[in-house]
């Protein structure tokens, strides 16, 4: 029983490091403020979630655990509000997201010379 | 098994730290620098379960309250020009809006 749980603690501390490899990359390669924030919403979300169970898992019922889920539940209340705060002060500040449905017009009307 | 949630942690440090380089705006700045954080708090957790010490949770904790306190606070001062100022007070005056409204007169 023991040799279960520690299995799958290790299998979500590595899906936990998948996803915040996966949010990382995201970040980094999306063209977009809101397409980023998406990104770094999942490493905030499935990353942290799945390697605070893994320890969690490690750490029994003890008052380690406690810790983690305040850890847990804190990090769930306050990133979706810094995200909206971002999102909004950066939506109220003037930037607007990329919108793909200009492309093919922008590809055609390159030869005109415009912008 | 915690050694490979700990690289995976840094590598994703590393590259939000290079988004909040190189990034075209502010907020993208900000973005990282919240994603920056919060892994902060994730690797002082991991930390303290690989060197045998779990007691590093509570300062995994602080620097949570930290980084939400941090972020929101750079927020509103790169929206307003200003902490003292709420939203619902214009933004154009600087500097008469730390001083209530009823304590002027005096100059």
């Amino acid at each position: 029983m023991a040799q279960f749980i520690d299995i799958l603690s290790w299998l979500m501390l590595v899906g936990g490091s998948f996803f915040l490899v996966i949010g990382a990359i995201g970040v980094l390669r999306l063209p977009d403020l809101y397409t980023r924030s998406h990104a770094a919403g999942i490493t905030d979300t499935m990353g942290a979630m799945l390697i605070l169970f893994g320890l969690m898992l490690q750490g029994g019922f003890t008052l380690i655990t406690a810790k983690l889920v305040m850890i847990l539940l804190f990090l769930l209340f306050t990133s979706p509000a810094a995200s909206h705060a971002l999102g909004n002060a950066a939506w109220s500040s003037g930037l607007r997201p990329k919108m793909a449905e200009k492309a093919p017009v922008d590809q055609n009307a390159e030869t005109d010379g415009k912008e | 098994m915690f050694a490979t949630a700990a690289v995976a942690i840094l590598v994703t440090m590393s590259l939000a730290l290079l988004r909040a380089f190189m990034g075209p705006t502010l907020y993208d700045r900000i973005l990282a620098v919240n994603m920056f954080g919060t892994k902060t708090v994730l690797i002082i957790a991991v930390l303290g379960f690989l060197m045998g010490r779990p007691d590093f949770l509570d300062i995994a904790l602080v620097y949570a309250l930290i980084n939400f306190i941090g972020v929101i606070a750079l927020l509103k001062y790169f929206k307003y020009g200003n902490l003292a100022i709420g939203p619902g007070e214009s933004s154009g005056k600087p500097t008469s809006a730390s001083t209530p409204p009823g304590d002027g007169g005096d100059t």
